[in-house]
């Protein structure tokens, strides 16, 4: 890598960074990140095939509430490094760094709660200064509080890019082919947690239909996405005119129970 | 005698609407987006209030406990926005009734946001641009990025405008009909979608081979044994276009047996599995090793 890819890629890793609290432009997602470091170190179709390879295993990953998903962002930063340190840009190595994105996943884990740990000071600072009345103090402690997310995923990217490529790659062609050729298989299965986790928040008794039409329409492989996406968006608009029309014949109102057969069935075992 | 009556500017609500998206960036354990709230309603602040007491008061009652989804604020704020208009032109609005306000949308609100954003249109938008990306198309990054923050930055302009036109009223309308229409018609089209990537992107490739088919007669080409003419060539080559085995035997996988049931099937047993383990309590973190400890080991017994 040449320096001036190595300050970019430290960027683009900080914004990633920040961008995996905030939650906003999506710059942290694989798809966007991994693009962008391949095409900071030259290496543009590689970053979007591991991008893409990426986004789909974390599809179902999101924070809610207090909870903290897998640390995509330092995944797909980490893993986009490794893959052009390794200089494999075949779909081996490519599938090589999506596996080792995971355990990266999360340790990001645990940096991400140090960080809002330490945020905790932040708003007891937030409280003295608005006692006096200051707010350009909270704003700059927000933004503090904004670039220690940022670099919370820069150090560890600048670490990695300072580490010997030479390193880096004798540990990657050190795996033998029963190991790289099983991540491989893993990563194909492995999106279904992602999958499980989102059907396990929206199933309900009524959408549970739904599933099925889509399971079984996605095997005719002429169907594209986008035109699957405007069979689904077609299906949910007839679905509510019909049961609005329907009058009170039962819609609407919950029975009782979880409302998900499905997972009433499931959760009897 | 009265004085004139101070307005939040167009202008205004769109600095508050900017700083609005980095509401979760000193989010902590303590109160969560409490801060970043507080970020995002100080130029509504420095334009309602003058004296510093005022402002005191403001900034304190601003930094209470507040998490919702992100983008859902947007409403909340526009409420709050108008809410702070009425109390800095005299209206007798007290401190609870703010955070009343605020605690009460909080909580229905986030549960729109996190199906319709994180779990519908997060998960189709990102499918769709990694469908593209997996082939190196430059086109499914670009896309992915700009149909979501067009997405976003619409929702969160509008609905702020929404809550601050509609003032309090928004609460009541909270639990009325249109937004249950959103949320379960997101939640309809999120199943599907599921259902479909499910279907396309769980991949399960047996490698295991089943002892071979012998074919009936006339579903293989039988060969001559000695030279071949035109005309027999013809007939086998019209034989072979027309579906028929090479051979006496049929190879038979047992990947091919499953398909013949439909397609996906155990990709769709695998997310029962994984959805069952999460009711379990099972840590989705854990299940993902697993798995790549499974496919290594399938791989290694050449199963897989």
């Amino acid at each position: 890598m040449s320096i001036i890819s190595m300050v970019l890629v430290v960027i683009i890793a900080f914004f990633a960074g920040m961008e995996g609290i905030l939650d906003e432009f999506q710059i942290h997602q694989p798809l966007v990140s991994a693009t962008l470091i391949g095409l900071a170190t030259g290496h543009l179709t590689a970053g979007i095939m591991l991008g893409g390879s990426l986004q789909m295993i974390a599809l179902g990953w999101a924070n809610i509430g207090a909870a903290v998903a897998p640390d995509i962002a330092l995944a797909s930063v980490a893993s986009s490094i490794i893959m052009v340190k390794g200089d494999n840009f075949t779909a081996t190595g490519i599938s090589v760094a999506v596996a080792s994105a995971i355990p990266l996943a999360v340790a990001g884990l645990f940096l991400t709660m140090i960080v809002r740990t330490i945020a905790v000071g932040l708003t007891h600072g937030a409280d003295a200064a608005a006692k006096e009345g200051k707010y350009k103090t909270i704003e700059r402690l927000h933004l503090f509080g904004i670039m220690l997310q940022g670099l919370r995923i820069a150090i560890p990217a600048g670490l990695l890019i300072a580490i010997p490529a030479s390193a880096v790659q004798s540990a990657l062609s050190s795996m033998p082919e029963w190991l790289t050729g099983g991540m491989a298989i893993g990563g194909g299965m492995v999106v279904a947690v992602g999958y499980a986790l989102v059907i396990n928040m929206m199933a309900t008794r009524e959408v549970w239909p739904f599933f099925a039409i889509g399971f079984a329409l996605a095997a005719i492989s002429q169907l594209t996405l986008i035109a699957l996406g405007a069979i689904g968006v077609a299906l949910a608009f007839i679905y509510l005119n019909l049961s609005k029309m329907g009058g009170n014949g039962g819609n609407g109102s919950n029975g009782g129970g979880s409302n998900d057969p499905v997972g009433d069935i499931l959760d009897q075992y | 005698m009265m004085a004139e009556k101070i307005e939040l500017t167009r202008s205004n609500r769109m600095s508050v609407a900017w700083r609005s998206q980095f509401l979760q960036g000193s989010w902590n354990y303590e109160r969560m987006q409490n801060v970043g709230w507080a970020y995002s309603l100080i130029p509504a602040i420095k334009k309602l209030y003058k004296t510093k007491e005022d402002r005191t008061a403001a900034l304190k009652r601003h930094l209470e406990f507040f998490n919702t989804h992100p983008y859902v604020a947007s409403p909340i704020i526009g409420v709050t926005l108008a809410l702070e208009e009425e109390r800095a032109n005299g209206a007798k609005i007290d401190d609870t009734a703010i955070q009343g306000v605020k605690i009460g949308m909080m909580g229905p609100l986030a549960g729109i946001g996190d199906p319709v954003f994180w779990f519908t249109v997060r998960p189709i938008l990102g499918a769709l641009g990694a469908s593209l990306a997996l082939s190196g198309n430059i086109l499914g990054p670009i896309l992915f990025f700009v149909l979501w923050n067009a997405i976003r930055m619409s929702f969160i302009w509008y609905t702020q405008e929404f809550g601050y036109k509609a003032g309090s009223a928004i609460t009541q309308d909270l639990s009325g009909g249109l937004l249950k229409d959103i949320t379960k018609g997101a939640s309809i089209l999120g199943m599907f979608i599921l259902a479909v990537l499910v279907e396309r992107w769980v991949s399960i490739k047996f490698a295991v081979e089943l002892p071979a088919k012998k074919l009936a007669e006339g579903a293989y080409i039988k060969f001559p044994n000695g030279s071949v003419t035109g005309g027999k060539l013809q007939e086998i080559l019209s034989q072979q276009a027309s579906g028929m085995s090479l051979t006496k035997m049929a190879p038979n996988t047992l990947q091919a047996n499953l398909d013949s049931l439909i397609p996906g099937l155990m990709g769709l047993l695998l997310t029962f599995l994984a959805m069952w383990l999460l009711k379990k309590k099972v840590s989705p973190i854990v299940m993902i090793i697993g798995i790549f400890i499974f496919g290594i080991l399938m791989h290694a017994l050449h199963i897989m």
